[in-house]
């Protein structure tokens, strides 16, 4: 493997920025190392190496006509989750609905990354519409965890963590929900940020949940995902719950933290996230990391928040009630797929059978479960309900929030789980965004930075480290401290330590479509 | 009811001897803002299908609504007009349901926290009394596309095979406006449901918010009508009329309505509580979607826009910028032309009122122009049996022929000649003088030669002038008159001759 | 007793333009009630005075001033769409109106 690929986005920009190397080159070797493990991990659903490589031509040229960098990431690599609208990519969201679905425009996301010079690899696999936390929904097939091939990435943004995680590219962009940057980031040993709601514009974000999803950056280290952050962060006219404020100073922050000081720092254990349900080696790897903070400086002080104990059922309420709206446009009248138009079925039946057809399993329950909440005599004890937990889960934040600067948890309660294992289970399945889903709920800022592995499995286990809202940079100050001193005491960085996966390495059983195309069932829906 | 049957109607003043009618009125009304509710497309009507679209009116996945600024000022400002409660914090909501024409298949709408509620409007009635309509709400909403149905009878939605969507309209900018329940209007109802809807029409359009044109859509009458026993207080079940296109339509959708309601209550069945189409060439009402179950709309905070909390400074600067609306001229113009009760009806029946306050408004002295628009062109509008405003003259060419009988140069003869000229299309005042030849002639010269001429012709009587009999000048001035075809000043005429004539 | 039945599954997946198999609506009905039961832990926490929260971060009055921006072409428009006929949206019988 190319040396290229294992450094930073930071150093890449460097070189390429004082012409050490090109661009050009950059990608390149990002394009050949996918070409030589992504047939192993299935990171993309879609790659666009003639329109990457032109786009790091472009950074290239522009700097040997002497213009300044367009960013502080210009020329670097990145693999954008399919969630994201792309004018010269398909948008598919994992879904077979909008399977090859062009976009006519851009998603904010992805002009603020076009302007800055990074130059975009693809589009990564994902849940269907994020609803999940493997990426076993996808219609196109699973993405295998670089760490153990036998086992998930995470989810949704499973592509996004993998692609990083095997090198594939420094940087990723994902979208969290519940969880869905911050879980995939944790069991791939990754850093992975959930921005204060409003902090990065949703307007181009295909929708799960509106009044939850974020997108934010996925990268190796702490400062790369902080240098992302800027870039795509910031005020957006097209979306009204944008935040018109200026992007917290978090590279500044990432810096900082890396000297390796929290002396003054009080950091909360969240009580509520420990105990029962927990994989015991997760649970010794946080406590380390709590004795490494401490040592840092930082004043540790157990915190009780008592409304998260209903975060994760208000999650699965207001979650699938917003999802249920979002996903009505999926209809196959105006775009995607459409099935059953045989000239005789109206409109009503073939939107029925092609929302059957072009649908899976988990976003169908979760829409029904949404219908569900919302109907007339239903909502006041259901979505209604869940609403005013919420209320409770922002009070209980802002509480600790009086007493510490962060919070902090596992992110997941168990490192990566076994292909197959929770797909026929939910609500097994839905404990994975136990620990993420309050920070969601509450808007506020939220990351995993990697906190070694666990003695139990060898697997990664991700530290979540949550911030007030608009406080993003106090996660970064930290999570840069905690990584600095482990990476020191470990003598080198987690990512470092992935296996090689050119290595001749059996891929497990094979599970989803070659083909990165979904299956034929289409054909029996409309047979019936 | 199948078709083919006939409908029973119940004779209207039976009707109205053993029923009360209830009405609630929604009307919908689109914005003339620059842009959409809720995207920056350009609102226009008219352009090629697919061309006034971005992502978000196209409900495209990703995209995200912005609220536009001047539709929330509009529809303040409506709710002020209508005496409505701005509320201090409202916020809008999704309606879901499936529907080819909606791109999100949800409708963001304002649910139960509507920006405008609890006002009145108070209406004229043509026997000149005045009916108070209490408004429930006034809220925001977006439009949906257009769907041209093919392969059935001439684009009617049953039998056609498929249909063609145009999303221009998506997204543009709604306000419904919906009535409390009218009770208490009895026989006039179809008058009070028509006389609402003008009075809503008058005042939008003095707000300047809309076109408010019934015939392109751009204001849409929805028209609940129930019947009570007469006495009784319980609400009877209701039916809802659309396609309400003609204020003329709302009045006979009311009143077809209650006549076929009420002969259905008399068979001893039941209404049948459904949305009822009208048809404007029969005038009458048939049966549209019968709800199996009532509709589940699962309304929930669009949690894609904010709340908005319009202020007290911005409310009252907006109620600054009200435009004087219909009533409160009418009461201005009542105490600055010192009319009567009656008299005010009268110019407010013939439609008179806003012509003549116009008429004044181009420079005319109100006396004057009441007395033109009442006289001499309502008499011309009788004849011909059209309305005052579509008569064919405008209020500046009515204050210009005013103007010209001031200055002197046409007399009031003259004046109805170059009125009748304007009537018959030949253009402006000035030109039809020009070509019919009708200004008074005031050329000093000319009347000296006139008045010289009579007087040669008539020695005796200028004899009698000299001798001081100052009287005789009367035939004097006649003859110039005739000389001139009347176009001469007749004061201006006279004055010569005695100056001719002095001794 | 199930919080939810197969028959309100149906019910919902109509509503939901959902043409569910009997299968699915076997499995869905099962899978459903475990959630449903799951989550209505909601309503055991006490919340008479707690105000509902939508949005997370509390922006207001963001608005869009009047001003007319660019639009796509037809042809953007029209460009994922299975069927178009005249620079429309081909889309089949409608059945009644809303
Ligand atoms: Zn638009």
């Amino acid at each position: 493997m190319s040396q290229l690929t294992r450094l930073s986005a930071a150093e890449l920009a460097e070189r390429i920025s004082r012409r050490e190397t090109s661009a050009v080159e950059v990608t390149q070797a990002h394009l050949d190392r996918i070409g030589a493990v992504d047939p192993v991990v299935r990171a993309f659903l879609h790659l666009d190496a003639e329109g990457a490589l032109a786009a790091a031509a472009a950074v290239d040229e522009g700097l040997q006509h002497g213009d300044p960098a367009a960013s502080p990431l210009a020329g670097v690599p990145l693999a954008l989750k399919d969630v994201f609208t792309t004018v010269d990519m398909p948008t598919t969201c994992g879904s077979r609905i909008l399977k090859g679905w062009r976009p006519p425009y851009d998603a904010t996301v992805t002009r603020k990354l076009r302007e800055a010079g990074v130059v975009i690899l693809g589009k990564t696999n994902m849940d269907e519409f994020a609803m999940g936390s493997s990426t076993e929904n996808s219609a196109y097939g699973v993405t295998r965890n670089p760490w153990d091939l036998d086992r998930v990435p995470g989810g949704s943004g499973g592509g996004s963590a993998t692609a990083v995680a095997a090198f594939e590219a420094p940087l990723a962009i994902g979208t969290d929900t519940g969880g869905s940057i911050r879980q995939p980031s944790s069991v791939t040993g990754t850093v992975g940020v959930k921005p204060t709601y409003g902090g990065v514009s949703r307007y181009g974000l295909v929708a799960f949940s509106s009044s939850l999803d974020q997108g934010g950056p996925v990268a190796r280290t702490v400062l790369d995902a902080a240098l992302l952050h800027e870039v795509i962060g910031g005020h957006d006219q097209l979306d009204s719950t944008s935040i018109d404020a200026p992007v917290p100073p978090v590279v500044a922050a990432a810096r900082a933290g890396a000297t390796g000081e929290l002396t003054g720092v009080r950091v909360g254990v969240v009580n509520q996230f420990r105990g029962e349900g927990y994989q015991p080696g997760v649970l010794r790897a946080f406590e380390i990391a709590v004795g490494r903070l401490r040592d840092l400086g930082a004043a540790i002080v157990e915190v009780s928040c008592p409304a998260f104990d209903y975060a994760l059922p208000a999650y699965y309420l207001i979650a699938p009630s917003e999802c249920s709206s979002n996903l009505a446009r999926f209809d196959g009248m105006r775009y995607g797929l459409r099935c059953g138009d045989d000239g005789t079925r109206t409109a009503e039946e073939v939107m029925s059978l092609t929302r059957e057809a072009g649908f899976g399993a988990e976003v169908k329950r979760r829409i029904i479960l949404g219908t569900y909440a919302l109907s007339a005599g239903y909502y006041d004890a259901y979505y209604g309900q869940a609403q005013k937990v919420r209320t409770l889960i922002i009070r209980d934040f802002a509480a600790a929030f009086e007493k510490v600067d962060v919070l902090i948890s596992p992110t997941t309660p168990t490192t990566a789980f076994r292909l197959g294992e929770r797909v026929d289970d939910p609500l097994a399945m839905y404990l994975s965004d136990l620990c993420t889903i309050p920070s969601n709920l509450a808007g506020n800022a939220a990351l995993s930075v990697p906190a070694g592995l666990a003695d139990d499995d060898g697997l990664p286990v991700g530290l979540q480290v949550m911030a007030p809202a608009l406080a993003d940079d106090r996660a970064y100050r930290v999570a840069a401290a905690y990584e600095a001193a482990r990476d020191a005491t470990d003598g080198d960085p987690l990512w470092s330590r992935v296996p090689d996966l050119t290595e001749d390495r059996s891929p497990g059983p094979s599970i989803g479509t070659e083909d990165r195309s979904p299956g034929p069932s289409i054909a029996e829906v409309v047979g019936r | 009811m199948t078709a083919g049957m006939t409908t029973e109607l119940m004779d209207y003043d039976e009707v109205v001897a053993r029923f009360d009618p209830v009405l609630g009125l929604e009307v919908h009304v689109e914005l003339s803002t620059a842009t959409k509710m809720f995207c920056s497309c350009p609102n226009v009507f008219g352009a090629p299908p697919n061309t006034r679209v971005c992502p978000t009116c196209l409900g495209l996945p990703g995209s995200l609504p912005v609220l536009n600024r001047a539709a929330v000022e509009s529809v303040i400002r409506i709710g002020l007009a209508l005496n409505c409660s701005i509320a201090p914090w409202c916020r809008f909501a999704r309606k879901n349901y499936f529907y080819p024409d909606m791109p999100k298949n949800f409708q963001i709408s304002q649910y139960d926290e509507p920006i405008a509620v609890h006002g009145s409007l108070e209406l004229q009635l043509g026997d000149g009394s005045t009916f108070t309509v209490g408004i429930e709400r006034a809220h925001m909403e977006e439009d949906t596309g257009k769907s041209l149905h093919i392969g059935g009878r001439t684009g009617r939605i049953h039998g056609a095979s498929y249909s063609l969507l145009d999303y221009n309209r998506a997204g543009v900018p709604l306000i419904e406006i919906v009535t409390k329940p009218i009770v208490g209007a009895g026989a006039r109802a179809p008058e009070v449901a028509r006389a609402y809807v003008t009075a809503l029409r008058d005042l939008l359009r003095a707000l300047g918010v809309s076109d408010v044109r019934m015939d392109q859509g751009s204001l849409r009458c929805d028209a609940n009508v129930s019947l009570m026993p007469r006495g009784s207080s319980v609400f009877g079940t209701r039916t809802e009329t659309k396609n309400v296109n003609s204020l003329r339509s709302v009045e006979r959708a009311v009143r077809y309505e209650m006549c076929r309601q009420a002969a259905v209550l008399a068979s001893g069945d039941e209404i049948v509580q459904e949305t009822r189409h009208f048809d404007e060439a029969s005038g009458t009402t048939s049966t549209g979607r019968r709800k199996e179950t009532s509709e589940d709309y699962r309304y929930f905070p669009e949690p894609d826009l904010v709340p908005i909390t319009p202020s007290d400074e911005w409310v009252e600067k907006l109620r600054t910028t009200l435009p004087e609306l219909p009533w409160q001229r009418q009461a201005r113009v009542q105490a600055e032309w010192d009319l009567s009760d009656l008299e005010l009806r009268d110019l407010v029946n013939a439609g008179a009122l806003d012509l003549i306050a116009a008429t004044v408004d181009a420079g005319a002295p109100p006396a004057e122009a009441r007395s033109w628009w009442v006289a001499y062109l309502t008499q011309q509008a009788n004849a011909r049996g059209v309305e005052l405003a579509e008569l064919g003259i405008n209020p500046h060419q009515v204050a210009r022929v005013i103007a010209l009988v001031g200055a002197g140069t046409l007399t009031n003869n003259l004046a109805r000649r170059v009125v009748d000229g304007i009537l018959a299309g030949e253009g402006e005042p000035d030109d039809i003088i020009a070509t019919r030849g009708l200004a008074v002639v005031s050329d000093e010269s000319a009347l000296a030669a006139a008045v010289e001429q009579a007087l040669a012709a008539q020695p005796d009587v200028a004899a009698k002038i000299r001798g001081g009999k100052v009287a005789a000048a009367g035939a004097i001035v006649g003859a110039v008159m005739k000389a001139t075809g009347g176009k001469a000043n007749a004061q201006r005429v006279r004055e010569l001759v005695l100056a001719r004539c002095a001794p | 007793m199930p919080t939810i039945s197969r028959d309100e599954v149906a019910h919902l997946a109509r509503l939901a333009r959902l043409a569910v198999t009997e299968e699915e609506l076997d499995l869905f009905a099962g899978q459903l009630d475990v959630i449903l039961t799951s989550v209505a832990r909601v309503r055991q926490v006490a919340t008479e005075d707690i105000p509902p929260t939508s949005h997370a971060i509390g922006l207001e009055d963001v608005f869009r001033d009047d001003l007319p921006g660019p639009c796509l072409t037809q042809q953007q428009a029209l460009s994922g769409a299975y069927a178009t006929e005249d620079g429309r949206f081909r889309v089949p019988r409608i059945l009644d109106e809303s």
